[in-house]
């Protein structure tokens, strides 16, 4: 059964440095929330916290009616929530069918072939050889073979952390149907990223964080005129397009 | 009483340290633990306690004994772990190969040697003993202290103050960093080794002289016991591995003036395991636990 | 008498030796398929070794009973070991059961109940190769059905990448304390069956250099295979047999073959059965 992921006022400290400071947000069933922000604003660490990976040092993080913060990863995994990795973490050595069951692990019984190939389809891989080794796929489906692994769970809420880096307009732009599609059924997904365009194709809805604080929340055309934000991101690599994504754009791709 | 204890602690400790030495510097510098830093330990005394026996001087034979430890060092490392890292085989490789190349240098010890006790001088070393209040050691006991402590000296001068040192520094901070900063990589391992090995080798070659005995067994005993000292002192801290070296000496000591002898292994490993569980990088370690 | 009656009474301690081999091997596989280099089976098999060996001797229990009784209690200590080790990876748990060892070997040294470093002799001697074969036979029997549950594919998991497996759902710390335990009691049965076959055992018998040992086999068979761990057991007790000539070399061509393993073919004995399909070559 969908439900609704709610960060309240979560606070993250590694020693003496504060990685987040009262954040909060929702994501809802069918929503792609997008989070951007510089490199070290605390993306990753949101991920790392809801995933039980990054203890609170306080706030509260629910799922549903359930308690996520305190619990251990595993059972915050088994409470629904798949992630992917911004530097890929796949069982390497393992081959395709047997990532695809390892995500399927908290799930009864095992995972059949039919299962396999239909995550497959929805990662954007219908023809993937299921005996491959992981890690001797080339980059790209390695990123959408960690999708489909996640997929696997039947989360209710998908966390994905920059997975369109390192790819090229085309594959972005099949990432961008592939998420899409994804929310359509119902998932709740947040999405790390720093390519705009996927932000502002995939995205319902953008908070931005920046020093481990929310900066500004709204939809991605709000976003990209908010002034703060601009200040935010002056300086670094990333310049949010003004124009509409027709013309040549002014953007570095990270 | 309890001066004397403590001094015999200290020279017990003066060469556990320069043996820890050895084995956290290749540690702090590769992220190897190289178990065969105790093969080498001991048949650098077995190479001195071989040119002794053919008439030369203990000076030479001790200068002998080291370098060839040396060498061995250098040879461990182009054989055994220079292949591993060409194809970033990970930590727990090297350690499994760092076996192999244990048992063999034993085995190559025990074929020349054989499984008996050899002595630097049958009889025994005569040497007479010096008091100093409370304290009663002997000349020889005295020089081995003081060898192994200038050897420290030294090893703590190379590291601060010449260039080779800090490259070994660099190295074991950020390898990639130091080669792009034009590091000599392969070279400065090679020498990290040679170091290392050299100071074990010492640490042989004075245990066979303060025993007066060399053996096969030589190996197996410290072996372990090194391992404890430097997870005590931080795993890759010289300054901890020095440390650790004379707080074990202090313990194993005191152990026996209490009754305790039979246990003080026990007790050693005892500390390790409780440093291991509590505080895992030590007193002075940078390296705490590896993350899954 | 027939051919096999005649090799049976030759070759009969040699077949004893395979099997608890294979035993030992069989405990280290275990942690090692869960990624945890835990080198504390030689300990387990010693504790097992000396709790039978004195039901035996001293409290005059049958055998069965006294084995039971030592796998219990390597079981256990494996089990309380488990939790002070909980947090520690790679060297540093290596190192920590290392330690965990000697702490046992000079306990059984210096405790009289163990008749100390002169060890225990006149065990009876009422293990024989068919029983221990018949208990590797049930531990290899156990472990391939664990082989086809969802355990093997969370041990799997927790090797490849531990933080992934939680991910997944994968309760890791469950799997390394039942990879440890389960290790504590095929160690145990090893131990057990020890005492009873070669009737003599002192402190020694279980120390590091027998950890070294297991190790040794388990790397040459491939270390994530239990069936290599008992193939790398079985060639390296039989290859001293096979060299009988060159007696002094047998040391030396032990630690040649684990180097040359390592250096040229990481994945051991196993890649003559391995599926080609498995694996990309991996280091362990």
């Amino acid at each position: 059964m969908p439900e609704t992921l709610l960060l309240d006022r979560v606070g993250v400290r590694y020693g003496g440095v504060i990685a987040l400071n009262a954040v909060s947000l929702t994501v809802a069933p069918g929503i792609t929330l997008g989070l951007i922000g510089p490199n070290g604003a605390g993306k990753t660490t949101l991920i790392n916290a809801v995933t039980g990976i990054a203890p609170l040092a306080s706030g509260t993080i629910t799922l549903g009616k359930h308690r996520l913060d305190g619990l251990p990863p595993h059972r915050i995994a088994r409470a629904g929530i798949a992630r992917t990795y911004q530097n890929i973490r796949l069982f390497g050595a393992l081959d395709v069918r047997t990532n695809l069951a390892a995500g399927a692990f908290a799930q009864p019984g095992g995972l059949s072939n039919d299962t396999a190939r239909t995550l497959l389809e929805r990662a954007g891989l219908p023809d993937l050889d299921l005996d491959a080794p992981a890690a001797a796929l080339p980059y790209g489906d390695q990123r959408r073979l960690e999708i489909a692994r996640a997929l696997a769970a039947r989360p209710s809420i998908l966390m994905l952390d920059e997975p369109a880096a390192g790819m090229n307009p085309a594959e972005t732009a099949r990432l961008v149907e592939t998420i899409r599609a994804i929310a359509g059924t119902g998932v709740a997904i947040l999405l790390i990223e720093h390519d705009m365009t996927l932000v502002r194709a995939a995205c319902d809805h953008v908070v931005v964080l920046n020093f481990g604080e929310v900066l500004a929340r709204g939809t991605p055309a709000e976003i990209a005129r908010d002034p703060a934000v601009i200040e935010a991101y002056l300086g670094s690599e990333h310049v949010i397009p003004s124009k509409a994504p027709s013309g040549a754009s002014s953007r570095d791709r990270h | 009483m309890l001066a004397q204890q403590l001094v015999n602690g200290l020279f017990l400790g003066a060469v556990y340290a320069l043996f820890a030495v050895g084995y956290t510097l290749v540690f702090g510098v590769l992220d190897i633990l190289n178990l065969a830093h105790a093969a080498i330990y001991m048949i650098a005394a077995f190479t001195a306690y071989s040119l002794v026996a053919h008439g030369l001087p203990i000076g030479v034979a001790f200068a002998g004994g080291t370098i060839l430890a040396g060498t061995v060092g250098i040879l461990l490392d182009r054989i055994a772990f220079a292949p591993l890292r060409r194809r970033n085989a990970g930590t727990l490789v090297p350690l499994i190969s760092s076996i192999g190349a244990a048992i063999i240098i034993g085995a190559i010890a025990r074929g020349i040697y054989g499984i008996d006790e050899r002595h630097f001088v049958d009889g025994g070393i005569d040497s007479p003993p010096i008091h100093i209040g409370p304290v009663t050691f002997t000349a020889v006991e005295a020089i081995i202290f003081a060898t192994a402590i200038a050897l420290m000296l030294v090893l703590s001068y190379v590291l601060r103050a010449t260039t080779l040192g800090r490259n070994i520094r660099a190295v074991s901070q950020d390898r990639i960093a130091a080669a792009l900063l034009g590091v000599n990589i392969e070279r400065t391992i090679a020498a990290t080794f040679f170091i290392a090995s050299a100071l074990g080798g010492a640490a042989g070659i004075l245990t066979g002289l303060e025993y007066n005995s060399v053996s096969i067994d030589m190996a197996g005993s410290i072996e372990l016991k090194g391992l404890a000292v430097i997870i005590l002192g931080g795993m890759g801290s010289i300054t901890g591995a020095v440390i650790g070296g004379f707080v074990i000496g202090a313990v194993e000591t005191l152990a026996v003036a209490y009754g305790l002898s039979e246990w003080r292994d026990a007790l050693t490993f005892g500390v390790m395991f409780v440093i291991l569980v509590a505080r895992p990088a030590g007193i002075f370690g940078a390296r705490a636990l590896r993350n899954a | 008498m027939t051919f096999f009656a005649q090799f049976y009474a030759q070759h009969s301690r040699l077949l004893d030796e395979i099997g608890i081999n294979a035993l030992l091997a069989l405990s280290l596989s275990v942690s090692l398929q869960a990624g945890q280099l835990a080198l504390a089976q030689a300990g387990f098999a010693g504790i097992a070794a000396y709790v039978s060996a004195i039901a035996s001797m001293q409290y005059r229990w049958p055998l069965f009973a006294s084995i039971l009784l030592a796998v219990a209690c390597s079981t256990l200590v494996a089990a309380l070991l488990a939790y002070p080790v909980r947090r520690l990876r790679g060297i540093f748990l290596a190192i920590a059961t290392v330690g965990f060892g000697e702490i046992v070997r000079v306990i059984v040294n210096n405790v009289s109940i163990t008749g100390g470093a002169e060890g225990l002799s006149g065990i009876p001697n009422n293990v024989n190769t068919g029983i221990i074969y018949s208990g590797l036979a049930l531990v290899a029997l156990a472990l391939f059905g664990l082989s086809r549950t969802k355990f093997a594919l969370a041990v799997a998991l927790t090797r490849e990448d531990e933080a992934a497996a939680r991910g997944v759902g994968v309760d890791t710390g469950m799997v390394r304390f039942a990879s440890l335990a389960l290790g504590g009691a095929i160690a145990g049965l090893a131990g057990a069956l020890y005492a009873h076959a070669f009737y003599f055992l002192t402190p020694a018998d279980f120390g590091f250099p027998r950890m070294e040992e297991i190790l040794v086999w388990c790397v040459i068979g491939g270390v994530t295979s239990p069936i290599g761990a008992v193939a790398g057991a079985a060639f390296l007790s039989i290859l001293p047999e096979i060299i009988r000539g060159l007696a002094d070399f047998r040391e030396i061509t032990n630690g040649v073959i684990l180097l040359a393993v390592i250096l040229f073919a990481p994945s051991g004995l196993s890649v003559l059965w391995r599926s080609r399909r498995a694996t990309v070559p991996r280091d362990a």
